[in-house]
């Protein structure tokens, strides 16, 4: 398994992060203890584990969506955890694509303008390069003819690939997916993992999926088990 | 009265609405809705008679123009004479009853009357002394255009932000998705500032229309028993570009507060609602 990029440096590495909420409460709960974690470059990953485990938390974590309570998190051997919102938000543009359970297209948006949103936020317009990028990544995932239609006229499973693409379009070197496939029929959810990792060997992007499905576990490279809060098992999957 | 002078005091010539302005020996120069009532035209002959204690004195007119001084009272009862036939009708040769003096600025007046009072042994009144109930009435008016003016914008203000207030929590995953993705605490809130902007500029543009079809309905059915309009209302462009910015100032100024809470929403808490 290649777990370094040419620099020596993987392409995140979490050292005993600890993630607690309603600190000085009562009710104050530690999700995650003290998780240790790295992830390379082009690795295809699936992090699982029963409800409750702190999966969620930890992809938040991983997205800079959610502060760690304690612990190292190094992007690209950048240590992260200090940064302040401005910092994190510029990371998550550079570094990080999401795939969350619900497609969360923007209704109002075709799929290409979903996908061009990101070029969007970035820059403040979108060039006629993204917007032909855009396009083809879209045909790549099988929507070339869908490309100007609104997320309700489209299938859950077309939904879930817009959202897809729409976290490839920037080539972010990581894509974190939350339930990519719990949404989905059976058919639908294997076409959708399908091109998860046909983009994977196309662009290379490192994929780290949760998922409570064994089955689209046993698929992907790696299967990291999370289990109250902390790794159970980590392990290069059995050919 | 002397004609140029009186012009220049009240800007007679600016009035004639028939005829020229001319004040001969003999001429005359009558308030326009007088003349209606009397079957009078330019060009005719009227006689004046003036009663006193002493009796009747009368002179023979003939009518240059006709005027209108823009109060239909006054236009019903203005008869404009030379300023020696004036005197001569009222008994009073060299004299006059009225001098009337125009400022640069109106507002001067009382304090030039009071003034003038003191130095000379005359009645001196300004236009606010004589109009007491008018200015009384124009202060009421300003003041309670005021008030609703502010209780307008009050309305404007909280009406936009009210929409905004239920966008920002009906678009709090949207909003989650936008941050997870890149987007900037900044863009949120300028994304939300727009938007009040728009609604102010739309509301706006919407309401000037509704001004006018409104003024336009008002001037074209509320009419006198004479047929014309009662008021004279018109909508300023210039009035009516200031409305748009002030409304759309009222807008952004709505979307300060849901702009700054879309802005501070935790983008993972967003996404997990």
């Amino acid at each position: 398994m290649n777990t370094v990029d040419p620099a020596g440096r993987p392409l995140i590495a979490l050292d005993g992060v600890h993630k607690r909420y309603n600190v000085g409460q009562p009710n104050e709960a530690e999700v995650l203890h003290g998780v240790s974690l790295t992830l390379a470059a082009g690795e295809f990953a699936a992090l699982i584990g029963p409800s409750g485990s702190g999966k969620s938390t930890l992809l938040n974590i991983i997205g800079l969506l959610e502060p760690m309570s304690g612990g190292s998190y190094r992007i690209h051997g950048e240590e992260v955890g200090g940064l302040d919102d401005a910092g994190l938000t510029l990371r998550r543009r550079s570094a990080l694509g999401f795939v969350f359970q619900f497609h969360h297209l923007l209704p109002a948006f075709s799929a290409l303008e979903n996908v061009t949103l990101p070029a969007l936020m970035r820059e403040g317009h979108v060039s006629r390069a993204q917007r032909d990028h855009a396009r083809e990544v879209l045909a790549a995932m099988g929507l070339g003819a869908a490309l100007h239609k609104r997320p309700g006229e489209l299938s859950g499973g077309m939904q879930q690939r817009v959202a897809i693409a729409r976290a490839l379009v920037t080539k972010p070197p990581l894509v974190l997916a939350d339930e990519p496939t719990g949404n989905l029929d059976r058919h639908s959810s294997d076409d959708v993992f399908a091109l998860m990792r046909k983009m994977h060997a196309e662009m290379g992007t490192s994929f780290l999926i949760v998922t409570h499905d064994p089955r689209l576990a046993e698929r992907c490279d790696r299967i990291i088990e999370l289990v109250d809060g902390c790794i159970e098992r980590d392990g290069v999957r059995s050919p | 009265m002397d004609l140029d002078r009186y012009d220049r005091i009240v800007g007679l010539r600016g009035k004639v609405v028939e005829g020229g302005a001319r004040l001969d020996p003999g001429e005359g120069i009558l308030g326009r809705d007088l003349a209606a009532d009397l079957g009078v035209r330019v060009g005719d002959r009227v006689s004046v008679v003036v009663t006193s204690s002493s009796g009747n004195v009368g002179d023979s007119l003939r009518v240059t123009a006709l005027v209108d001084l823009g109060v239909r009272e006054l236009n019903r009862r203005t008869v404009i004479v030379p300023l020696r036939a004036a005197q001569s009708l009222v008994g009073l040769p060299g004299g006059a009853t009225h001098l009337e003096l125009t400022l640069a600025d109106v507002w001067s007046a009382s304090s030039l009357a009071a003034e003038l009072a003191q130095r000379d042994p005359y009645r001196v009144e300004s236009w606010q002394q004589l109009n007491a109930q008018l200015v009384s009435a124009l202060n009421a008016q300003s003041v309670s255009t005021a008030l609703i003016r502010g209780v307008v914008m009050i309305v404007v203000v909280l009406g936009i932000a009210r929409v905004l207030v239920v966008s920002e929590v009906q678009k709090r995953r949207e909003i989650g998705i936008l941050r997870a993705m890149g987007t900037t605490r900044g863009q949120i809130q300028r994304v939300f500032l727009l938007q009040g902007a728009i609604v102010g500029a739309a509301g706006s543009v919407l309401g000037v229309l509704l001004a006018v079809a409104l003024i336009g309905a008002f001037t074209r059915f509320v009419r006198g028993s004479d047929g014309l309009p009662l008021f004279s209302i018109g909508l300023a462009p210039n009035l009516a570009l200031r409305i748009a910015v002030l409304a759309t100032f009222a807008g952004v100024l709505a979307a300060v507060a849901p702009a700054r809470r879309a802005a501070s929403l935790d983008p993972a808490q967003a996404i997990r609602l």
